[in-house]
């Protein structure tokens, strides 16, 4: 009875994600115009970004449940951020593709050893280290117990990473992607960016009946920035 | 506090002990550093002036590979006749034996690496001497990290199959902030820079690596060990 109303619940969110993904792939690839400087490939910030926020909110989630599994000793804390870290990493790779196919198209190559990319292959490095390691053990309370230490510790790391690999950057000045990118919009978009996705959903919202028919511009950027402003033609 | 660093300075010493009469672990890990160190000659052209800028990764490498050797060992050893179970039962602390068993990696790591940094300065002519007690201070940082993330994951991986293959997987991606540090301020110091405003950063972020993993590690040890 119990499993019958989970499944239900289950195939009725399935059912709202599927016709929520419809309509957006729909407005994605058919109703708005391609970028001025990117052409059609901007598109893949409608996949990308959203993975990023997902994979990062669920490494955290994993972490508040490790952190909850080690206080109460309940084994559903361990199998939920367990779930949570597979479904994360699954997204984490999302991102990583979605990035590295805009990377060879924008960029012209696959891996530019941005600090963005760097931190998030560390990151994907870290919880594939600790799914592989919830395979070597068997027994349940000790899996939960050195995998949620693992969680922690990679959680912390995370965050270390992200600064210094930031600090890298910025010290060792060299032709890359990341430094172009500062110039132009200062060390902090990402705020900034997710006002930018809002305003693109509205903004995709109201040209959708606009006369402007889709089109690509030959000028590309080299090196743009990978989420700064897109400038809808 | 005073038993506390009594019990942790006899499992070292205990651990140092066995070391110097097996000679196993120093043993394995510098004679792979040095065929590391000499394979490298065969990657890059050793007499460049480019090898300089690099020797900090260079460096680096051999010494987490050589730790990866020795800390490996390090909880595995006590496998043996059931030595881990009666550590855990006598009456040290297990942050004390986590303790313990990090300092005694750490001196003998440290070992491994002075004798590493010797014969890497003799095959490719290397000039630090004004720079040597700089190096020697960004060593000592981050061994530190790199023994207290290991000697951790060590005891995390003791029970596992696999353990060997487990720990490097587990630790490397880890130690990516502290090995990062080091490459960039040893390299620097190779080509003459000294400490200052602009590798700070980088000291820093280096002791503030060894101080949150010291702490967590401590945390956490006996959640991994006991349980």
């Amino acid at each position: 009875m119990m499993t019958e109303t989970r499944d239900r619940i289950l195939f009725a969110l399935a059912a709202v994600c599927a016709v929520l993904l419809s309509y957006n792939f729909y407005k994605i690839f058919l109703v708005l115009p391609d970028e001025a400087n990117q052409g059609a490939i901007y598109r893949i910030v409608y996949v990308h970004v959203p993975s990023i926020f997902t994979g990062f909110t669920g490494f955290f989630v994993a972490l508040a449940a490790s952190g909850a599994y080690l206080a109460t000793g309940k084994l559903k804390y361990d199998a939920f951020a367990a779930a949570v870290t597979e479904v994360s990493l699954a997204f984490a790779t999302i991102v990583l593709a979605t990035g590295m196919i805009w990377g060879r198209i924008i960029w012209g190559v696959w891996w530019a050893w941005d600090a963005r990319l760097t931190t998030m292959l560390v990151c994907w490095l870290i919880y594939a280290g600790y799914l592989m390691l919830r395979r070597a053990i068997d027994e349940p309370t000790q899996r939960a117990r050195l995998s949620a230490v693992v969680s922690i510790f990679g959680c912390v790391d995370i965050l270390i990473v992200w600064k210094s690999i930031e600090w890298w950057r910025t010290q060792h000045p060299r032709a890359s992607p990341q430094r172009s990118r500062r110039r132009r919009h200062g060390p902090r978009n990402g705020s900034a960016h997710l006002l930018e996705l809002a305003g693109l959903h509205v903004s995709s919202g109201h040209s959708s009946n606009g006369p402007n028919p889709p089109r690509r511009t030959l000028a590309r950027n080299r090196f743009p920035p990978p989420h700064g402003p897109l400038l809808l033609k | 506090m005073s038993s506390f660093l009594r019990a942790s300075w006899t499992i070292a010493a205990k651990d140092l002990r066995s070391e110097m009469r097996t000679k196993e672990a120093f043993n394995a890990s510098f004679a792979f550093s040095l065929v590391i160190l000499v394979l490298f000659s065969f990657a890059f052209d050793p007499s460049s002036e480019e090898l300089r800028t690099i020797s900090g990764g260079l460096l680096w490498l051999v010494f987490s590979f050589a730790g990866a050797l020795v800390l490996n060992r390090s909880f595995a050893r006590e496998l043996q006749n059931d030595c881990l179970d009666a550590l855990i039962s006598s009456p040290a602390h297990t942050s004390a034996i986590f303790f313990g068993k990090t300092l005694a990696n750490f001196l003998l790591l440290m070992i491994v690496e002075i004798a590493a940094l010797a014969v890497f300065s003799v095959l490719y002519d290397t000039h630090f001497s004004k720079q040597f007690w700089p190096v020697v201070l960004v060593m000592l940082l981050g061994t530190w990290g790199m023994t207290v993330i290991g000697t951790m994951f060590s005891a995390l991986t003791v029970n596992l199959r696999m353990r060997e293959m487990m720990l490097p997987t587990l630790v490397y991606p880890l130690l990516i902030p502290a090995l990062m540090a080091a490459m960039t301020l040893t390299s620097d110091l190779m080509i003459g820079t000294a400490l200052g405003k602009d590798n700070m950063i980088w000291l820093r972020v280096l002791v503030g690596f060894d101080f949150i993993y010291t702490v967590l590690a401590v945390v956490f040890i006996d959640i991994v060990l006991v349980g």
